[in-house]
Order: structure tokens, then sequence, then C-alpha cells
């Protein structure tokens, strides 16, 4: 008997072939976001106080990063019947028929335990917490109960997105701190204009799949006011870190600038009609995010 | 037994590179625990 042969006799579909190869299983993680979780999380690390070896440093970055791969597989596990109807998502590989549903979900649930379990034996167990956390808040709060009930979907769920620094930041200190709750804020903060931006040209996806994404809701205008407002918010908080001690002079410089940009880039989006500033405007928060924690590195390792 | 299928070496081709992938893994984990393990018993005095 075949794979496909037994696959058809499992599933008793006659048109299902699980052909999935090991680019499948990577896509699952969805690599691109993770390369942003890996950055941030390896920003809380290199600015927390103290000293973490090497080697702990290197296995903390790993776990945060299959951890953050692990719940994107699970995501994908149960948002595949959404996944199919959005333009941005069904090439996904469950919707494809590339990787069965039920593997890519023991995927998931094997990478998270794993990588909680191996954070906690190698690192310490306030960063596997944390880990298990924010892999718990994104599975359990956003994906299964705020993303299809909520416009405050991806307000409330950033928070998920936002764990990394902290984590990173725990596993040098072994606790929770003012300046890694001030990290773990710049992303919170950041994840709604970010997310808005994205729902804005493409709310058309959103609202064929029943996604109550804000511009779906509670329509474009409302978004875009609302986008002014996070980003008017990201301003004076992007500087705090100066305040603590964690960030320098050229931080400050770079948050400034990246804020007042970022900033106008929402008056754009407001008063604009079409895509175009949208689209943009999620471009550069992905820069904005980056170059901020690039920043952030770069003035400690320069020390 | 059937003569050899393009579909069944197509889906041997996958399952051995899959196969390979999960021995990459296990081989990476074997190193890494051991490293840490090591790195943790000499209480930072590793390089």
């Amino acid at each position: 008997m075949t794979d496909a042969t037994l696959n058809t006799a499992l599933t008793g579909d006659t048109a299902t072939v699980w052909d999935a190869t090991v680019r499948d299983y990577v896509a699952l993680l969805k690599p691109r976001v993770m390369s942003l979780v890996v950055f941030s999380g390896l920003a809380g690390l290199v600015v927390a106080p103290g000293h973490l070896h090497p080697v702990l440093a290197a296995v903390a970055v790993l776990c945060i990063a299959v951890a953050a791969g692990a719940a994107g597989a699970i995501n994908m596990w149960y948002d595949r019947d959404i996944d199919a109807l959005m333009e941005r998502t069904r090439n996904r590989p469950i919707v494809r028929g590339r990787v069965n549903p039920d593997e890519a979900l023991s995927f998931g649930i094997v990478l998270s335990i794993g990588a909680v379990l191996l954070m906690g034996l190698a690192v310490n167990w306030v960063a596997a917490g944390l880990l298990a956390l924010a892999n718990g808040f994104y599975v359990f709060i956003y994906t299964m109960w705020l993303k299809r009930r909520t416009p405050q979907n991806i307000v409330i769920g950033g928070a998920a997105g936002a764990f990394p620094p902290m984590i990173g930041w725990a596993a040098v200190t072994g606790d929770v701190s003012l300046g890694s709750i001030v990290l773990f804020a710049l992303i919170f903060f950041w994840t709604p204009p970010h997310f808005w931006a994205l729902a804005l040209f493409r709310s058309g996806d959103y609202q064929k799949a029943g996604v109550p994404m804000l511009p779906v809701v509670a329509g474009a205008e409302e978004t875009k006011r609302q986008m002014l407002v996070y980003t008017l918010l990201l301003l004076p908080l992007a500087l705090a870190p100066v305040a603590l001690g964690i960030g320098g002079p050229v931080y400050l410089l770079t948050a400034a600038l990246l804020g007042a940009l970022f900033v106008l880039c929402a008056l754009r989006v407001l008063r604009s009609r079409d895509d175009k500033p949208a689209k943009q405007m999620f471009g550069f928060s992905i820069l904005y995010l980056f170059l901020l924690f690039a920043v952030l590195i770069g003035e400690h390792l320069a020390v | 037994m059937s003569p050899e299928h393009p579909i069944d070496t197509d889906m041997h081709r996958r399952r051995r590179g899959k196969n390979l992938a999960v021995l990459a893994v296990l081989l990476f984990l074997v190193a890494l625990i051991y490293v840490v393990a090591m790195v943790r018993m000499s209480g930072g005095a590793l390089p």
C-alpha cells in the first residue's frame, strides 16, 4: 500500500493525498513572522542587565523561535477553514492539502512543549513560564477566543507577540522588571497600527472569512483614526527605554525620528482614500520595530 | 508486487527527505543537550 492509498483509506477522502515535504513543515512555522519575533527576543536578551553564557543565550533564542513557530502551526491548524477563504493565506500548507491537519496540530504541540521544557532546563523556569504563557495566549486567547469574536482581537491578542523581548530579558535576569515591561509595551502598542494597516487593504479578505477586523466592523475611517491614536501613544512610549537606561542617545534620536515618521504614515493613511498609504505604512511598521531593536542591540554591543 | 510506479518513487523521495530532516534534528538535539549540560555543569567556566 502506498502512502497515498493509506492516507486515502485513513481519511476516507479520495481527493486527499498528504504529500508534505520538509519545506511544507517549515512553512507551518511562519518563518517570516518568526524572524521579527526572534529579533525582538534577542534584543531583550542583549539589553537585559547581567550576563548569560553565549551557548545558553543561543538556546534561549532557539526556544523563542521554535515556540513562536509552533504557535503558528497550531494557528494554521485551527484557522484552516478561514485560511482557505482568504487570498493572503490560501497557499498555506494545510489549505493546499500538503499537510494533514492532525499532523500539523501534533507538530505544533510537540514543538511548543519541547521549546518550553528546553528553555526551563537549559536557561531558567521564569523564561520558560513566560514562553508557555505567550504560546498559550496566542493559541487560546487570540486564535481560539478573540480572533473571530471581537474587532479588538489584535489589540488584546497583540500581547502574545509582545512577550519575546520579555522572555529574552527573563532568560538573563530570571525576573520580570520595568525594563522588560517597557519593551513589552512597545510591541503591544505597535501591533494595532501594524495589523490594521494590513486589514485596511485586505478588508475584503477578512469580510469574506467573517473575521471581525476593525475595518470590517467599524469602517475604514474609524480604523484610521484609531491607528493614529496608537502611533501617537507609541511616540513617547518608544522613548521610555532611554529614561530607564536601556537606550542611549542614538536610540533616542532613532526612536524620535521613526516615531514621527510612523505618525506621518498614520496621517497619510487618514487623509487618503486608496490603499497605497496603508500598504506603505504596513511595510514601514515592520522596518520601524526592526530598526528600534537593531539600534538597542547595536548600542549595547558597541559599549 | 507491482512494478515501481512514478508516484511511489516520488513519495519515497519525499519520505526520505523528511526522514533525513528528522535525523538531522535529532543529532542536533543530542549535540545541543550535551553542550548545554557541559556549560551548566561548569558553572559558566567554559568559554
